[in-house]
């Protein structure tokens, strides 16, 4: 999975029939950092996310498809938990295991 | 899935029996602010999109459920919807 922000959302007239009624939301995926990673992506909104919202995103096409309930259609992200917050470990050393040859 | 936009078609005589009537369509991915972002790319019609429309398509496995079980399309990237509106953000 990846840590994104949503940045807004998309209308379509002429779509897939499995996305009718689905939100579709415009997220941008973040770095550990904040920093935008890549292109911004559409996911499909499974837990009713909305914009400003940090969020995970899937991007694995069973797991998108199937989160919102249409196993069999061409959904390949979507927007499967809205983040409270990330905690990184800040650890003085590196857990590095020990080689015995 | 990603935005992109069409700009152009590939015509196949020689095809995989699964892509005979399928409209291949060559994409340009956009960024937020509309502009070219990275290569282009040939991606299937699944929803009736054509030269100059804005639209976002699906890649992977899923790119060949919409006409899933009935065919095996081997296909990479589909268009899956055509955008009437992108709603973004301020800031």
């Amino acid at each position: 999975m990846l840590i994104g922000k949503v940045i807004g959302d998309v209308v379509a007239t002429r779509k897939h029939p499995s996305h009718e009624g689905q939100k579709i939301l415009y997220v941008q995926v973040l770095n550990l950092d904040g920093s935008a990673r890549g292109n911004p992506i559409l996911a499909v909104d499974a837990v009713d996310a909305g914009v400003g919202d940090q969020v995970l995103v899937t991007q694995e096409g069973w797991s998108a498809m199937t989160s919102v309930g249409k196993p069999f259609s061409p959904i390949d992200m979507a927007v499967i938990g809205v983040i409270d917050h990330v905690e990184l470990e800040q650890s003085g050393r590196d857990a590095v295991p020990r080689v015995h040859v | 899935m990603q935005i992109g936009r069409v700009i152009g078609n590939v015509v196949c005589t020689i095809k995989s029996d699964p892509l005979e009537g399928k409209k291949l369509l060559v994409v340009q991915p956009l960024d937020q602010n509309g502009k070219d972002h990275g290569k282009a790319l040939v991606a299937i019609d699944a929803v009736g999109a054509g030269a100059g429309e804005t639209v976002y398509w699906c890649r992977g496995r899923e790119a060949s459920m919409p006409w899933y079980p009935d065919q095996e399309v081997p296909t990479e990237a589909s268009i899956v919807g055509i955008l009437d509106e992108i709603h973004l953000a301020k800031g």
